[in-house]
């Protein structure tokens, strides 16, 4: 069926701030799908709170309502738009769930809106287990058998029937919260009283726990017409006991056959199919029994897009939401073309001749007295993902683009040797598993073990092993000793330079010229969807170590933007909003754009954002063959936080052009000392400070400087390590504990400034002339987090003198920083006194709240005047002032029951959203500013 | 684990490109026409599949081997394609099955050559780019010169006949003998898939040779008539043709797969001719121009009917498009009971969406039967 023509104004529901498990990709879906509805000309609308969002661009949808996801607000919307349909899939079960509240209440029916790309029906299905157990009973798919529990009486009887191990689920409780694995019999008694008591209704559902069966995933698309197609399979690394979420993936699936594999697909489509009719996305979870018969049996499905269907749009490079989008207003698969190809049809199902690894980012240094361990609950904040022609290659690659301080998986010397600890970690799997495991093969514990321990696939296992094998070849050569073949070979594995340096015993700078020597040189795939089956027009690349080069570069003049990697706190969504930001500014100057980046959630790596994609770590090893392939005119590393920043060291020291600020300026903010001296030289306010290598030298220092002191680990960002302390005891425990973590590290201690108040601004500068976009006064007194400040634009009660002094140190700092391009700078006042804490010379966490508050496109006139096309002056500012608007810090604390919730120097928030309010007599803000000292920490 | 690079193996082209890669499967020589599988599963159906004859795989998918080789999955009693050109054949494989044996020993146990670790990206495109042409692998020797003089022997497919290579000699019946339906199937190559959905729906089966002639199978006294897949060019099948007419004359019901379904179109009249690359994997869009449905299809094709042809024949209707190149994939034959598909509708390997098509023949052998009052006899 073509188009549905009734349909001429659509509303899409975003999926509000980031938390775990919630997280970017539906700022990728909901873009996608915005940009996809409105090329058929249907105006779109679209709700979202969370400011840090392309989809909330003026470049993405028609009317944006930057408001709070409530019915109130969609009341609101409806009352002024001529809403036709709303499409709720876009944004997660966030959006989901405001759609149900709202269907409930009768107001789309009240308004004439339809519902497109999900059927409710489907939903509740979906999100209720009995009744998904007993729809999957009807249509012959197995499902894990599970009873749902009243009493303690009840709950020992299913126990006996089902066996051990088992998972007790409290009902109506959020994310997850009291569910737990019970792995024998003695634990059940107390697990089942405690999950009876944490459901506020006094139920659990106790299903069997299929612990080690192997897990699958498949993403679904479905058209009005019933035609069905998978867009990909993806198997799970780690098996089933650990949330999809936390799991290492691996696309496409690896250890299935053809047989299994179409039965699972059968299986998918019949279960698709017996929900609910819609037309739209998919998800299916499958567990596979790791024995001769292969059971299959359905774990769940997810009638919506989600973080596996970005991944599998990635992975694939099929446009997922783009597609269920135009599906959701009538069009039929078959009427659509293959969006890569653009010569064949959109029903089909992509091929890869390439392996995909996604692994999960955790940030559980963030949360000191989390349960570390993984299980029911997701626990990562960001995921990698790293493509290779090989699943070797594409692991070292995942690993590469982690940011761990690792050069990939191993070959550093950083391997844990203690067989004990190799063991237990195994046993209760956390962040390093994969490493873990490496580890163990490494020192002989033998496969079976690790297989015994983990369940993983045993496939997978071998594969590591060959990694070792070849590792312990290399390590017999020297850099001079060492033949082609094996050199190739490796770097086909996707070992990195520093690795087999490593291996070889020298510098990294050797390994580089000796294969370039021997010919061994980065080549650049396409992925295509179809196996270079036919020939493809999208852009978008990967490396490898092979003999054809895809990748032509053109002589046009060409701009990279380095993206920022993982999200994890401190460093999220709003780095890839300024990256895409970056990218379009170049664009519309004529440049070529092209864009590195290795994270799958995000808009940046959307094949369309860029004029060239190249889905690579943010590594050194690998930006640096991209330059020298392009060979552009210069890189921005302004943009993507601190993975971009702290490469632009290296960028100058290799001749190549960092766009905007110097790497000089952006050094010398980063040096406390320098930056002291220039601060003092300026006759400009700055706490005490002082710079210390040992808690000896801290102990003379701390004398000077006077308590409270402020104590942190010099080049980290998001507030890692930093903490207020009171006296000489805890100074010298804090700095010991870091030396531990970080040993060599620099470390500073500031005087705190305690009972001041924080304010921040950004600005733009030529070089010359400054603009500060905002000044935002925090709510909390000082000792918190920025990010995990109440800000509010503009300041609410700062005096002129006070402002005065904020404007006059922002122009001059900008300027003597010579800044190109954004700067942020961060204030603690007291006694009407402006002090400086810190200058950035990049764009921060607040530009884009500040572009969505005020309306106008910063990061764009920043990206110019970086490019040197315009001057400040050249710009025509028209902020909209009116009220004043609050950035919300948002947590994701639930899951992490354990943790210490009170805030400090160190940045936990995951998320933000922004609401705006005429004056200070509004409510919400009179009742965040009377819990203001409430979180505060000592 | 032991490091191992494994010996170097070499395939050339007709057109002069040589890789460099390693030895899998067994130590030799093989040439072949080269064609490429986007297949990302079941490469053991694959390497079984006797349309497969006499070619070189490239197998487009970067691992092959990971979990092993089992009974369950042969398409016919051994591996019919030439050699494979692969990128990782695994070393090492994971199945809990216990009758699971490695792909490396099967190569060698049947003694097949592989070539891996070569960039098979880039031959999948050149081929896609120069179409169809022949290569050879070789273990054993790598000198090119040699090589390039023992390519020069291979014929071209064109204008092959190759299914009397690959189909039964002698006939056999398969199922139960009392079952109500009985099927006659002209064995070209026949996939032993093929054969699992007739006796799965109740037929009993009996499979002619290649030459059979339409009197032999009439003996069989079936109540429709099964034309298999198989290898080679179906232009040159003249006495095959020449038969088919004959079973299309039959008033019973006919179901046509790749190469019978060519066959099959010949026979009516149409013409057939040789694609430039064919169409070789598990994800073949089709259209059923009948219902307006789509399918995933799983295709193994170099040749194919000729669509302009169809144009000038009123007695045949056009059932099922390719969605990617328009070409055409299925046609039945106006007023009988008689159809056939360019696709494998028993896949294995590829989906089963169109398994549909073998209860359409079943339906169609019950509607013959109960016309010619057979069925109210029973």
């Amino acid at each position: 069926m073509p188009k549905d023509n009734s349909i001429k104004s659509l509303l899409i529901i975003g999926s509000g701030p980031i938390v775990i498990g919630q997280a970017c990709e539906f700022d990728y879906a909901g873009s996608q799908a915005s940009r996809s509805i409105r090329e058929e000309g249907i105006e779109v609308t679209l709700i979202n709170s969370n400011p840090a969002t392309i989809m909330t661009d003026k470049v993405v949808a028609d009317n944006i309502y930057l408001k709070p996801l409530t019915v109130e607000s969609i009341e609101e919307i409806i009352a002024v738009h001529n809403i036709d349909a709303v499409l709720p899939t876009m944004g997660g079960q966030t959006a989901l769930n405001l759609c149900i509240e709202c269907e409930k209440i009768g107001i789309w029916e009240d308004a004439g809106i339809k519902i497109v790309g999900v059927d409710i029906d489907a939903i509740e299905i979906t999100e209720n287990r009995e009744a998904f157990r007993g729809l999957m009973d009807e249509i012959g798919v197995g499902s894990a058998p599970s009873a749902t529990a009243k009493s303690f009486l009840e709950g020992k009887e299913i126990a006996q029937k089902l066996g051990f191990p088992l998972v007790i689920r409290p009902s109506y409780t959020l994310g997850g919260t009291g569910a737990a694995f019970v792995h024998k019999k003695e634990d059940f008694d107390e697990l089942l009283t405690r999950g009876l008591h944490a459901s506020p209704i006094y139920e659990v559902l106790i299903d069997k726990a299929l612990l080690g069966w192997k897990e699958y995933e498949l993403e679904l698309l479905r058209d009005q017409n019933d035609n069905v197609i998978i867009i990909c399979s993806i198997e799970n690394f780690d098996p089933m006991g650990i949330h999809t979420g936390d799991s290492i993936t691996v696309a496409p699936a690896m250890t299935m056959s053809d047989k299994t594999y179409q039965r699972m697909r059968d299986m998918a489509i019949k279960m698709m199919r017996a929900i609910g009719t819609f037309a739209g996305g998919c998800n299916v979870q499958f567990a596979v029994s790791p024995d001769a018969n292969e059971d299959i049996i359905a774990i769940e499905i997810n009638p919506r897009v989600s973080r596996s269907s970005a991944l599998a749009s990635k992975a694939t490079g099929y446009p997922i939401a783009k597609i269920a989008a135009k599906l959701a207003i009538g069009y039929n698969l078959d009427e659509l073309q293959n969006q890569i190809t653009k010569s064949t049809s959109a029903f089909f199902e992509p091929t890869l001749d390439y392996v995909i690894v996604k692994i999960p980012r955790w940030n559980f240094d963030k949360f000191q007295g989390s349960d570390r361990t993984l299980g029911l609950q997701m626990k990562s904040v960001g995921e990698v993902m790293g493509i290779g022609r090989c699943f070797q290659e594409a692991l070292q690659k995942a690993c590469q683009s982690l940011e761990i301080g690792r050069n990939g998986l191993g070959a550093d010397g950083k391997e844990l040797r203690n067989q004990d600890e190799l063991l237990d970690s195994l046993v209760n799997a956390s962040w390093n598993r994969l490493f873990h495991v490496y580890d163990a093969l490494k020192l002989g514990i033998p496969h079976e073990t690790v297989f015994n321990i983990t369940r993983i696939d045993p496939w997978f296992l071998s594969q590591i092993e060959e990694m070792l094998a070849m590792e312990l070849e290399v390590s017999k050569f020297t850099i001079d000793t060492i033949g082609r073949d094996l050199m190739n070979e490796a770097k086909q594995k996707g070992y990195a330079d520093r690795q087999v340096a490593h291996l070889l015993g020298c510098m990294e700078s050797k390994v580089y010229d000796k294969r370039n020597e021997m010919g061994i040189k980065r080549v650049y795939k396409l992925v295509d969807t179809c196996a270079a089956e036919f020939p493809a027009v999208t852009p978008y690349f990967y490396s490898t170590f092979e003999e054809e080069n895809e990748s032509i570069s053109s002589d046009k003049k060409k701009i990279i933007v380095l993206g920022s990697g993982p999200n994890r706190i401190g460093q999220g969504i709003e780095f890839d909003y300024c990256c895409v930001h970056g990218v379009i500014a170049a664009k519309e100057l004529g440049y070529e754009t092209i864009m590195i980046n290795c994270n799958p959630e995000t808009v940046s790596t959307d094949f369309d954002t860029a004029d060239k994609l190249y889905f690579e770590p943010v590594f050194w090893e690998h930006i640096y063959d991209i330059i020298l392939h392009e060979n552009p005119i210069g890189v921005i590393v302004q943009l993507g936080g601190q993975t971009a920043l702290k490469l632009a060291g290296k960028l100058e020291k290799y001749g190549i052009k960092v766009i905007g600020t110097d790497f000089a300026a952006l050094d010398l903010a980063e040096d406390r000392g320098s930056f002291s001296s220039l601060l003092k030289n300026m006759e400009i306010p700055y706490p005490e400070f002082g710079v210390v290598e040992n808690a000896q030298e801290a102990l003379v220092i701390c004398k000077d400087l006077g308590f409270p002191i402020l104590v942190r680990p010099s080049y980290v960002l998001g507030g890692q390590k930093m903490k207020i302390v009171i006296n000489e005891k805890d100074l010298e425990h804090h700095v010991i504990d870091i030396l531990k973590d970080m040993p060599g590290n620099k470390i500073l201690l500031d005087h705190f400034l305690s009972g001041a108040i924080e304010a921040e601004a950004d600005a733009i500068c030529d070089g010359k002339d400054v603009y500060i976009l905002g000044i935002m006064q925090h709510l909390e007194p000082a000792g918190i987090h920025s990010g995990d400040s109440f800000a509010v634009l503009p300041p609410y009660n700062l005096g002129d003198l006070v402002i005065e002094q904020i404007e006059d140190y922002t122009r001059r700092i900008a300027v003597e920083l010579k800044t190109v391009g954004l700067i942020n700078i961060q204030f603690a006042i007291k006694d009407d006194k402006v002090y400086i804490i810190e200058a950035n010379p990049r764009a921060s966490r607040t530009v884009p709240f500040i572009s969505k508050a005020y309306q106008e496109p910063y990061v764009k006139y920043a990206t110019q005047v970086m490019i040197g096309d315009k001057k400040v002056a050249d710009f025509d500012f028209k902020p909209v002032r009116k009220g004043y608007a609050i950035k919300i810090p948002v947590f994701s604390f639930d899951k992490f029951p354990n943790v210490n919730k009170e805030l400090g120097p160190e940045m936990k928030s995951t998320g933000e959203a922004i609401q705006f309010i005429d004056d200070l007599k509004d409510p919400f803000f009179r009742k965040i500013y009377n819990e203001r000292n409430l979180y505060l920490s000592q | 684990m032991k490091h191992s690079s494994g010996q170097p193996a070499i395939l050339l082209l007709e057109d002069g490109t040589f890789y460099e890669g390693r030895a899998a499967g067994a130590i030799g020589t093989v040439t072949g026409e080269i064609c490429f599988n986007t297949g990302m599963t079941g490469y053991q159906e694959i390497f079984t599949d006797p349309s497969y004859y006499g070619q070189i795989i490239v197998t487009a998918t970067s691992h092959i081997g990971n979990y092993g080789v089992h009974e369950d999955e042969e398409e016919s009693d051994s591996m019919k394609i030439a050699g494979l050109v692969c990128k990782k054949f695994s070393s090492t494989f994971s199945r809990y099955d216990e009758s699971t044996t490695s792909l490396q020993s099967y190569f060698e146990d049947q003694n097949k050559v592989a070539i891996s670790d070569v960039d098979t990206r880039a031959i999948v495109t050149r081929i896609r780019d120069k179409g169809a042409m022949n290569a050879i692998i070789s273990s054993e020797e790598l000198d090119l010169e040699k090589l390039k003089a023992k390519l020069a022997e291979v014929p071209s497919m064109n204008g092959l006949e190759l299914s009397s290579k690959v189909a039964t000699k002698e006939a056999y019946e398969l199922g139960d003998s009392d079952a109500k339906l009985r099927v006659a199937l002209l064995d070209l190559g026949v996939k032993k898939n093929i054969l699992r959905c007739l006796a799965d729906r109740g037929c009993f089966l009996k499979v002619f040779p290649v030459d059979a002639t339409y009197e032999e199978m009439k003996a069989f006294n079936p109540d429709g008539y099964m034309l298999t897949n198989g290898p080679g060019d179906p232009a040159v099948m003249t006495s095959q043709i020449e038969t088919v007419k004959e079973l299309t004359e039959s008033g019973k019901a006919v179901f046509g797969i790749c190469l019978g379904h060519q066959v099959l179109a010949l026979a009516s009249g149409l013409k057939t001719f040789k694609m430039h690359n064919g169409h070789r994997g598990v994800n073949h869009p089709v259209k059923n121009l009948i219902t307006g449905k789509c399918e995933v299809t799983s295709q193994n094709h170099g040749f194919v009917v000729d669509i302009e042809s169809l144009k000038d024949n009123e007695n045949i209707e056009m059932t099922h498009q390719h969605l990617n190149d328009g070409t055409l994939a299925g046609i039945r034959l106006k007023d009988k009971n008689i159809f056939s598909v360019q696709f494998h509708p028993e896949s294995s390997a590829g989906p089963n969406d169109s398994r549909y098509l073998f209860d359409e023949f079943i339906d169609n052998m019950m509607k013959v039967k109960k016309s010619s009052g057979e069925l109210a006899e029973a």
